[in-house]
């Protein structure tokens, strides 16, 4: 027997040796690590980039032609361009490039690096190049859209005198952004334009450099040591995959992390009162809402449509489960775009719902399917909903599934509800009123798919004055047109839009100069300190 | 008949009956049973499962998929006023929601049991019965589903065939006949050239007639005695899948799905996620304890 | 096992041996392609449209369309199939849809993340759990031994995620004597050379003790958690087989010659009982290979378990392809070694060679 007490306290000994208090590791000084979810990015190449994380990653290391100000997107200024200037008749733009800039492979910036880049995003014709292609280009004329008119010059042609701040915005985009020409070439195979390389490496002139992307676990971000502007504080950024709010508080906490960028509305709570810790936020472009599929017989009178905008608690979902999150808002364009309408006019009605359901001709409500994406804040939306709606009648059964599979039945018009979330493309209010407000053929094998398409909601008229809107240069004249179109598809469109984001990031109170902007892509931490 | 004079007929050394030999022999495995503390607390934990799954409408007080004010009534903690084990992020009854959720645990073991015992039977049996190339490609065909690991497997067939509780059901039986096909293979092996076997292969009954008449019955309580084994098991893997987003989904109060969704509140209302998991830990150590007695009473090899 | 008992010539037992391994390549073969199929056909079934993994949600249809042709999802299925069947025959798991990378080169960073886990895990289950059997079969029927049956009963009824969660808001949250989710701090990270991907035997290699006690600190709680379960199945397995040597005559003889105890019970009995547990271990061992997806979910670890999963609910069928052959080779694998460890051991088998 003795043999196994010896086996037995050698083992003991073993464990109390290693499992003495863990020396508490502080996050490198000059090292900033995030906590994230950063399994959406499918590709590091800008032409292909269309994910949260990737544009995020992507507005760090890339620069455009032009950017605008976070705080106030009005402000547009020059990035890798100098100046620029819209012709006259409206139809071309011509930048010039700001002199002696370098690429981080130290090779210079020139106006034939910002021609490839714009021809090569539009030939490869990736999941973005639409933001580029919606002026008139295409594979075949890109050539003589996009030219270089000089030595430091080049012109963007386009087919219609559109509005110019939509093209300028649309040149903000992660689509636009420039990319090293003579490093990309060196790595083209079977005439792809790098696209294979590119797509999990870099070649950009951003503030950081991509130094490794690994899929589902972290990205590297260095110091650009060619960057032509301030050398950012930080020499390292690390974003590591941790999907779970939870685990992110609890690294934070422990100073495992600098900064949690997914936590959940109680997480937010018990943050702000630890004084280690602090919360910042800012109004993201996103929006949550319910489209109901007009395919569905009951869903398609307007009533229902009408009755399922006072079945949902706005308020009270914004206070308590996405409290800190969201703040209500019911329009298409999200606050602090162009001619965003903030009206709310709905709120829970249930005796109003009964009304309406009663004049539609289904007193007793009716049962119906909702495909939720089984992540723990759609759900819990949804089964508030669920709760509210059961009062007037209207059985919602969820069907919960994977983010890819939800996505599959939707684009395939399968749905009754689905409850989603859109964030805006670019910052110019077209984006948004071309999904929600336009459907230009609402035949099953229809060429274009926004999100009025999915839901079956065939709109000839509206589709014409967003398309209106699109060529207008005067500014307010446009702001004008779209509030009308929000305040018409606020009543009768079979969206119920609920909430705009907010994105809510817990850091160490160290950590300083993090900017949150409107889209993915301005947040920014080239000047971060701690 | 009293008491003591029943159990001098049951114990009887010469049963005058085949009937009272049976109930002899059930009444001493009874017996030898009752004697094992630990099994039968197993089989009180089972029993008393069975009673809150078919009183759960009486024994709930509240209802366990609507919630209360979203306002007042969120995350209140155990004991509360009305809420024994608190609520949860919707403010609905936990108590409620785990007495409910007995039903699915209930229904996810039988329906399991029914699915996958017949199929491992029917594969083992034949396989075992007929030998040669249908044994081979039988057994092939399970060591390709055991090659799998298990959990996988009935992730990969959820995926294929969408999140449910039912589908859950449908993937786990389908993970889990492979032994019972090995085990009813083996025991057919040891009766197959039995002397009434070939009787009755004399006498002229089908293949058919033999399998399910003869061979299946002699088979029948070693794959029971497996299945109550692996019933905990089979529990398990239904939380685990409900955990993971693929079983049972929301609002059915199906407890490994409890536990996924209060995950994000284990650091300050941590009752959300650890009701549901005691009652998981509870029901499957019911199930093992009382595997472990019947296997103890039932299986001549482990008896000793 | 009856091969050995007939007797034959030198080369007759050659050619048998032949026969057995040409036997058993083809079952391996047979077991890998039915992998195949089943894996392959569950991808196609799955409702999920694998072109979108590659292109995001916002893509125009024209990319829509020639993404689909280019994955070749416009031919028919079992074209599909030999298509794969003739890439992998040629070494080729193609590339994974979801991080861009050939299939090889993922799972050759995935997995050692899991072999790493899993041998920890395996460690303590069997330093634990062979004594445990040991001394419940010793004392069997005593207080001892029900603790050790408990014991195990308790670990094959606990949900290991719901564990995990405690273990963590425990010991981690608000104890701090473990390390968190995740296999080393950020720290450390770059203080290593990856060399062979297994932290703990890079650290120690490059003489980085604190590195090693950092990842030490990180693989401890998921390791003891999934050891205990590993505990549970062995205590199990070595009582009962402990008990039966211990009925054994040569036992009883030991006894009567006046063998100590402990030499009777350590050595004797246990290096009998010690065949069959070979076995178990390996299974084990197996089954922990295999990807314990949940306990890789509450740890955020980073290895087999969830890049299938992850793959799986993306539809990245390669991945998922690759990840189970992986898979079913380990199983295979791992059951030839302890077939051949089980002739190599049993003194029944040895004593003929």
């Amino acid at each position: 027997m003795h043999h196994s007490r010896k086996l037995l306290a050698a083992t003991v000994a073993a464990f109390a040796f290693f499992s003495a208090p863990v020396v508490k590791a502080e996050t490198p000084p000059d090292t900033l690590i995030q906590a994230w979810a950063i399994d959406d990015i499918i590709s590091l190449d800008p032409a292909e980039i269309f994910e949260f994380t990737a544009s995020e990653i992507a507005g760090n290391a890339y620069e455009g032609l032009i950017g605008y100000d976070p705080m106030d997107v009005t402000k547009i200024y020059g990035k890798i361009a100098e100046s620029w200037e819209v012709a006259e008749d409206g139809m071309s733009i011509s930048f010039k490039i700001k002199p002696g800039r370098t690429f981080a492979s130290g090779n210079p910036i020139t106006a034939e690096d910002v021609v490839f880049s714009l021809t090569r995003a539009v030939k490869l014709d990736k999941s973005p190049a639409f933001i580029l292609t919606q002026f008139g280009l295409n594979a075949e004329n890109v050539d003589q859209m996009v030219v270089q008119t000089g030595e430091d010059t080049v012109q963007f042609k386009m087919d219609k005198p559109y509005a110019p701040t939509l093209v300028l915005y649309c040149l903000t985009a992660t689509v636009g952004f420039v990319v090293d020409k003579k490093l990309v070439m060196e790595h083209e195979a079977n005439g792809d334009f790098g696209y294979e390389w590119l797509k999990t490496n870099y070649a950009g002139s951003g503030p950081f450099t991509v130094r490794e992307w690994r899929a589902n676990e972290a990205v590297v971000m260095e110091r650009n040591a060619n960057y032509s502007g301030d050398a950012p504080p930080m020499a390292r950024v690390i974003y590591r995959h941790i999907p779970e709010g939870a685990t992110q508080r609890l690294l934070l906490e422990q100073g495992d992390i600098d900064i949690a960028r997914s936590l959940t509305a109680e997480e937010i709570d018990a943050v702000r009162a630890n004084p280690d810790l602090k919360i910042m936020e800012g109004p993201k472009g996103s929006i949550y809402y319910l489209g109901l599929n007009q395919k569905n017989e009951n869903l398609a009178k307007p009533e229902v449509r009408q009755a399922m905008k006072y079945l949902v608690d706005y308020q009270a979902i914004a206070d308590t489960i996405m409290k800190g999150k969201v703040t209500v808002h019911q329009a298409f364009l999200p606050k602090g775009f162009l001619g965003a309408l903030e009206e709310t006019p709905f709120s829970l009605d249930v005796a109003k719902a009964k009304e309406l359901l009663a004049a539609a001709g289904l007193p007793d409500g009716f049962s119906v399917t909702m495909d939720t994406r089984n992540t723990p804040e759609i759900t819990g939306i949804a089964q508030a909903i669920q709760q509210t709606a059961a009062e007037a009648g209207v059985k919602i059964e969820l069907i919960p599934g994977d983010g890819q599979q939800t996505l599959t039945k939707y684009r395939a018009r399968n749905h009754d509800i689905y409850i989603g979330r859109w964030g805006p493309d670019y910052q110019d209010p077209h984006t948004n009123a071309d999904t929600f407000a336009r459907n230009p053929d609402n035949s099953d094998d229809a060429a274009s798919k926004p999100l009025a398409w999915r839901n079956a909601w065939d709109i000839p008229d509206m589709t014409k004055e967003a398309d209106a809107a699109v060529l207008e240069a005067d500014a307010t004249k446009r702001a004008e047109m779209y509030v009308k179109i929000q305040k018409e598809h606020q009543e009768t469109s079979p969206f119920v839009i609920m909430f705009q984001e907010i994105e809510v990031s817990a850091m160490r109170s160290n950590v300083n100069g993090f900017i949150v902007g409107p889209s993915f892509n301005d947040n920014n931490y080239a000047h971060v300190t701690k | 008949m009293s008491s003591a004079t029943r159990r001098d007929w049951l114990l009887s050394d010469q049963p005058a009956s085949r009937r009272q030999a049976r109930l002899g022999q059930a009444y001493r495995t009874w017996l030898a049973f009752r004697s094992n503390w630990l099994a039968m607390v197993g089989l009180g934990i089972v029993v008393l499962l069975i009673l809150v799954a078919l009183l759960a409408n009486l024994i709930a007080p509240h209802d366990p998929l609507l919630g209360g004010d979203l306002r007042t009534e969120r995350f209140l903690p155990p004991l509360s006023e009305g809420h024994l084990l608190g609520t949860d992020d919707l403010s609905r009854d936990i108590f409620s929601r785990i007495v409910h959720g007995s039903r699915l645990t209930l229904m996810v073991v039988v329906l399991v049991a029914v699915i996958a015992t017949p199929i491992g039977l029917l594969v083992g049996t034949t396989a075992g019965y007929f030998g040669g190339w249908v044994d081979t490609v039988l057994m092939r065909v399970t060591d390709i589903f055991l090659a799998f690991p298990r959990l996988i497997l009935a992730l990969a067939f959820v995926a294929a065939l969408g999140p449910g509780i039912e589908n859950a059901i449908i993937a786990i039986a389908i993970t889990s006949w492979p032994p019972y096909a090995r085990l009813a293979r083996a025991e057919t092996l040891t009766i197959r050239d039995s002397d009434f076997i070939n009787a009755a292969r004399l006498q002229g009954a089908s293949s058919a007639r033999i399998l399910w008449g003869h061979v299946t019955p002699l088979c029948l309580s070693s794959v029971i005695i497996r299945v109550t084994l692996d019933m905990a098991g089979i529990i398990l893997t239904a939380a685990g899948l409900g955990f993971l987003g693929l079983g049972a989904q929301p609002p059915q109060p199906e407890w490994g799905a409890m536990i996924a969704s209060g995950r994000r509140f284990l650091i300050d209302q941590w009752w959300v996620a650890t009701m549901p998991g005691i009652a998981i830990f509870i029901v499957s150590l019911g199930f093992n304890l009382l595997g472990d007695g019947l296997r103890d009473v039932l299986d001549p090899k482990a008896r000793k | 096992m009856s091969d050995s008992t007939i007797d034959g010539g030198r080369g007759s037992a050659l050619l048998r041996l032949l026969w057995k391994a040409a036997k058993l390549l083809a079952t391996v073969a047979l077991t890998f392609l039915g992998l195949l199929i089943v894996t392959f056909l569950i991808g196609r079934v799955v409702p999920v449209d694998p072109v979108l993994a590659v292109i995001g949600d916002r893509a125009p249809k024209s990319v829509y369309d020639r993404v689909f042709v280019e994955l070749g999802l416009d031919r028919p299925l079992y074209e599909q199939f030999w298509i794969y069947l003739q890439k992998v025959f040629s070494g080729d798991f193609g590339e994974s849809f979801l991080t861009k990378r050939p299939i090889t080169e993922d799972i050759a960073r995935v997995f050692p993340a899991t072999l790493e886990l899993a041998t920890v895990a395996i460690l303590i289950g069997t330093v634990l759990g062979i004594p445990m059997g040991v001394w419940a079969a010793v004392r069997q029927g005593r207080l001892a031994d029900q603790v050790v049956r408990v014991l195990g009963l308790v670990g094959y009824s606990a949900p290991i995620f719901w564990l995990g969660l405690l273990g963590l808001l425990v010991f981690y949250a608000r104890l701090n004597w473990v390390a968190g989710p995740g296999r080393i701090d950020i720290a450390y990270e770059y203080a290593i050379t990856p060399k062979t991907g297994l932290l703990l035997l890079d650290s120690a290699m490059q003489g980085q003790w604190d590195a090693f006690r950092n990842v030490f600190s990180h693989i401890i709680l998921p390791a003891a958690l999934l050891g205990y379960f590993s505990m549970a199945y062995i205590s199990r397995m070595t009582r009962s087989f402990m008990l039966n040597e211990l009925a054994q005559e040569y036992v009883t003889t030991a006894r009567v010659k006046g063998v100590p105890e402990w030499r009777i019970i350590w050595v004797h009995a246990l290096r009998n009982a010690a065949v069959p547990l070979v076995t178990v271990v390996a299974l084990s061992y197996a089954n922990l290979l295999e990807g314990s997806v949940l306990t890789e979910t509450v740890f955020a670890w980073p290895g087999l378990g969830q890049y299938i999963t992850n793959s799986l609910q993306n539809a990245d069928m390669n991945a998922v392809l690759g990840g189970t052959l992986l898979i079913g080779a380990i199983f295979v694998g791992l059951n030839l070694l302890s077939d051949l460890l089980y002739t190599l051991l049993d003194p029944r088998v040895r004593r003929q060679a």
